[in-house]
């Protein structure tokens, strides 16, 4: 009892009950539904959080910090749209300067929301409500009602979505997933063991405190928008892999589904907590009861977004309401050691 | 508080020269501007918006957001429309639409105020689930062939050459500037929005307050949704979606801080009529619609980065004279100081 007390915080109780609630779903999907454990299931799963996965992870850098992302839905159609008409004007570049340039231009749109929140003190909120629509804006303009078709792309970026890198049993990983994955596994060891990681934790969890502590916390702040932008670019590039077609309405609603995943793995809106892991973990549950409860209860897709809404409240929620509950247990032994020290 | 009685004072003024600068504007391209039809119609295009803004200044004021307010309004018009389709009356269709607004509400503002989670997490989730209920209903039909006399309330003037949507608003407007400026709920809403904590240990029931506000806001927001399907004459899934973008620029471009606790309903108006302005010129010009949210948007930004920048300008401009002070009278001053 007192040494996985010791071992584990509240927050990776968290994490597990998503693992746990994920295993749950699938163990009576797959009982109750035919075929729904298949390679066609689980393609169909991975691809779409490949690419809400990746966003995922930039949203939480930034909602770790006590701000929040609503333009990055915007970027990836930006990026997407930008990266496809340069790749079908010039067919022959090389695909890891198409990797560069979309996480490049991802970066710059990050970095004007980053410059404005850290350095000009605007909201979070009002800074990337106003860019949502200027980088559509921008992006409806340079398409000019012009679409990006498979056929004008080059076939290595059509055929990045379908091949396979190693199968587990009949389940074929992707390339799309599989970037989002080594993504994770990144940001996952940045948040938990550097520096930067630490400082985005301190700023959220206090910001006066970290500003006292002497953290440069402008530029730690900038630093996330700008990395959350150059994700949600390189989540443009999967977007393009995956659907090949593109128009100006690329993308929109990512920022909502990219805010769910988030509060659904337990990232705190009021920052400093949550990890990336549990960020991936909450698009993977969406995702996965989205499929899951259309096809079993036999609704049709239109109750998609009443179920999302639903979800996200209770995740809210039962985060509140469970894990101060959790933290109330873990503090209890240090609160009766240091009143029986007094005693 | 005289200091920030001038900055009140010449943040209005600077939305008033705006006002000027752009009405001036419009006036010169096209002489049709000035004619009280064009003023009519261009407050009758996003009268929706603007009845629904009223109601956002209060909740911002109080420190909290409605992000699920497009949503309601394109639930309420989802459900008239509906409804209407299954052969219940107008009257009746109306009056489930307006409950279902408040209802919409309460659940918003029981989470806020009784569960004490984030407003911001509870209405993105009321604005995906709302959104969600209402295509549950409608699916993807599109339906209209409303009674004349509903599409008339919504296009036809009422009493001379106003509508009575406008007249509608005329009323709330002033019933919302007797209760947020002049009456003890609306100081209320401010010393709430100004310090939560405070306001409790004073004894005040800010849950009740909060809860309240949020069922306004979900009434105002289903009235402005039937209003919108008399003026259209046609529901669809979609109806009112992304509206509270415009509805949220204009309560922060009048000056209401996102913190809470201060701005006015003078500047909203103000703000408003900026906006409704900005895009009618901005029509005339035959600029789209999606440039015309850009430009909105770009407005919304430059409408806080602009004041702290001058702000920050200033502080650091008295830093140095500070310092060219201390350098000025010696090393004794900074001592005894």
């Amino acid at each position: 009892m007192h040494t996985w007390r010791q071992r584990m915080r509240p927050e990776q109780i968290r994490e597990l009950s998503l693992v746990g609630l994920i295993v749950i779903a699938l163990l009576i999907f797959g009982w109750q539904i035919e075929n729904f454990l298949s390679a066609r299931t689980f393609n169909r799963i991975t691809s779409s959080v490949a690419i809400v996965g990746m966003v995922a992870i930039g949203q939480t850098l930034v909602v770790l910090t006590r701000n929040i992302d609503l333009s990055v839905g915007s970027i990836v159609g930006f990026t997407a749209y930008f990266v496809g008409s340069q790749l079908a004007a010039n067919p022959g570049l090389p695909p890891v300067m198409a990797v560069v340039l979309a996480v490049l231009t991802g970066g710059a749109l990050g970095l004007v929301n980053g410059l404005i929140v850290a350095y000009g003190r605007v909201p979070a909120i009002i800074t990337t409500l106003g860019t949502l629509a200027i980088y559509r804006m921008l992006l409806i303009n340079y398409a000019n009602a012009r679409t990006i078709t498979v056929d004008s792309l080059p076939s290595w970026v059509v055929e990045l979505s379908r091949q396979t890198i190693f199968t587990i049993g009949d389940f074929a990983v992707r390339p799309l997933f599989a970037i989002t994955i080594a993504a994770v596994v990144v940001f996952q060891f940045v948040l938990a063991y550097t520096v930067f990681g630490r400082r985005l934790y301190a700023i959220g969890s206090n910001p006066e405190a970290a500003r006292f502590a002497g953290l440069p916390a402008q530029r730690t702040v900038l630093a996330a928008f700008v990395l959350c932008g150059m994700l949600a670019g390189m989540a443009g590039f999967l977007f393009l892999a995956r659907f090949g077609n593109i128009t100006a309405v690329a993308g929109q609603g990512i920022e909502l589904e990219s805010v769910a995943a988030v509060v659904v793995g337990g990232v705190n809106t009021f920052g400093g907590s949550g990890t990336v892991l549990g960020a991936l973990l909450g698009a993977f549950l969406i995702d996965l009861l989205g499929q899951g409860l259309l096809r079993w209860l036999g609704i049709s897709e239109f109750w998609r977004d009443a179920l999302l809404g639903l979800l996200i409240l209770l995740a809210v929620a039962s985060d509140s309401v469970i894990l101060g509950w959790l933290r109330r247990i873990w503090a209890a032994p240090a609160l009766r050691a240091e009143v029986s020290n007094e005693g | 508080m005289k200091a920030k009685l001038r900055r009140l004072l010449s943040w209005e003024g600077l939305l008033l020269a705006i006002l000027v600068l752009v009405a001036a504007v419009n006036a010169n391209l096209a002489p049709a501007y000035v004619s009280l039809n064009n003023q009519i119609n261009l407050f009758q295009l996003s009268i929706e918006k603007i009845i629904v803004a009223l109601v956002m200044t209060f909740i911002i004021i109080n420190g909290e957001i409605d992000l699920s307010v497009a949503s309601v309004m394109g639930l309420a018009a989802c459900i008239v429309a509906v409804l209407f389709d299954r052969g219940v009356p107008m009257e009746w269709a109306i009056v489930v639409a307006l409950l279902a607004g408040v209802l919409c509400g309460a659940f918003n503002g029981f989470w806020v105020a009784y569960v004490g989670l984030p407003s911001l997490a509870v209405t993105l989730a009321g604005m995906i689930g709302f959104r969600g209920v209402a295509r549950i209903l409608i699916e993807d039909r599109s339906i209209g062939g409303f009674p004349a006399w509903f599409t008339a309330l919504g296009q036809q003037p009422l009493i001379g050459p106003f509508p009575f949507s406008l007249i509608l608003f005329a009323l709330l407007f002033t019933l919302a500037l007797i209760v947020l400026q002049y009456s003890g709920v609306g100081r209320l809403v401010y010393v709430i929005g100004h310090n939560a904590a405070v306001a409790r240990y004073s004894g005040i029931d800010v849950p009740r307050l909060k809860l309240g506000l949020f069922i306004a806001s979900g009434l105002v927001a289903a009235l402005a949704g039937v209003l919108l399907a008399a003026r259209l004459g046609a529901v669809r899934g979609n109806t009112a979606d992304g509206f509270e973008l415009d509805i949220i620029t204009m309560v922060l471009l009048g000056g209401v801080s996102i913190f809470g606790g201060t701005g006015n309903l003078a500047g909203v108006g103000l703000s408003i009529l900026v906006i409704l302005n900005l895009r009618n010129g901005m029509s005339l010009l035959n600029v789209t619609g999606n440039v015309q949210t850009g430009v909105v948007g770009m407005l919304l930004i430059l409408s806080v980065l602009l004041p702290n920048l001058a702000q920050m300008a200033r502080e650091r401009w008295q830093r140095r004279a500070v310092q060219r002070k201390e350098v000025q009278t010696g090393v004794e001053t900074s001592v005894s100081s």
